[in-house]
């Protein structure tokens, strides 16, 4: 982040990062947090914005493996070959 | 003309070239990149249905004989998920090329920490007082280690690949649930025929 700062002192204006940008884009990371999301007031403080992410990106983190723990188990009792399999794939594709 | 004669290329463009690439790394503080990360098509049933689809595939050929097959099916998905993500975001890149880059980093720090606990005895001794960053810095710090390859992006490009992977993690985990349902509903239909 310091990096972001002398940048910002050294090169002017015209290098600056907006705090528009930086607006518009917490807004639309805020409306991707089911937390923030679901309270109905689109006043979140930054500090709040960003814990939320890094909880929610943890929680995603947490399904995806335990998905991938089901998946495993599933897997391992269906044949590739079997009729099952077939009618799954021809479901997605 | 060729003031820095670093470059010995006698391309006609070589300066232009020079200027662009001096331009770049200038404005690696600032890039725009007006939202060129469009995470709403993560929403879509195609994504999902290519993602799936490519997943299946990449299912059937993962060794699961191995340790933790959980383990290898995570990385699976995660790297079907950076290919479907078409190289467009820092992230799928990140997970396309780290595994390697990030075993090889890991090796790198063992070495680093090896050497400063071996010669700094004295400083060890010292207490140490830790530097504590602002809340929100230190906020920002650990969103940059948990989104793949951003540690030290500036920070408006990391909250744009902040969203990117958040519509991205939340569409693999809506193509892995049907497919476990699926999955699942086949196995108990065989059961039952």
């Amino acid at each position: 982040m310091s990096g972001r700062r002398s940048g910002q002192s050294s090169e002017g204006t015209s290098s600056r990062i907006s705090d528009d940008r930086i607006i518009e884009l917490m807004s639309k990371l805020q409306q991707l947090l089911p937390e923030i999301r679901n309270r109905r007031s689109n006043k979140a403080s930054a500090s709040k914005v960003l814990q939320e992410t890094c909880n929610y990106i943890r929680n995603l983190h947490k399904e995806v493996d335990d998905l991938s723990d089901r998946l495993s188990q599933l897997l391992s009792t269906i044949d590739a070959d079997s009729p099952e399999a077939a009618i799954i794939r021809s479901l997605i594709m | 003309m060729s003031s820095s004669s670093t470059i010995s290329n006698p391309d006609a463009n070589s300066n232009r070239t020079r200027e662009s690439k001096r331009k770049k790394r200038r404005k690696i503080e600032v890039e725009p990149q007006n939202t060129n990360l469009d995470q709403s098509k993560w929403r879509t049933d195609t994504e999902q249905q290519i993602y799936s689809s490519k997943l299946l595939q990449a299912l059937r050929q993962v060794r699961r004989s191995n340790d933790s097959p959980s383990r290898a099916i995570r990385e699976t998905a995660d790297r079907v998920l950076a290919v479907t993500a078409k190289g467009r975001s820092r992230w799928s890149r990140a997970i396309l090329t780290g595994r390697l880059s990030l075993r090889l980093s890991q090796i790198n720090k063992k070495h680093k920490r090896a050497k400063l606990n071996s010669g700094n005895n004295i400083k060890s001794r010292k207490p140490v007082v830790k530097k504590r960053l602002p809340a929100l810095q230190r906020k920002v710090r650990v969103l940059g280690r948990l989104v793949p390859g951003c540690q030290k992006l500036p920070f408006p490009n990391l909250l744009e690949e902040t969203t990117d992977y958040i519509s991205a993690l939340e569409m693999q985990i809506r193509a892995m649930t049907f497919l476990t349902g699926l999955l699942s509903a086949g196995g108990t239909a065989d059961q039952l025929g």
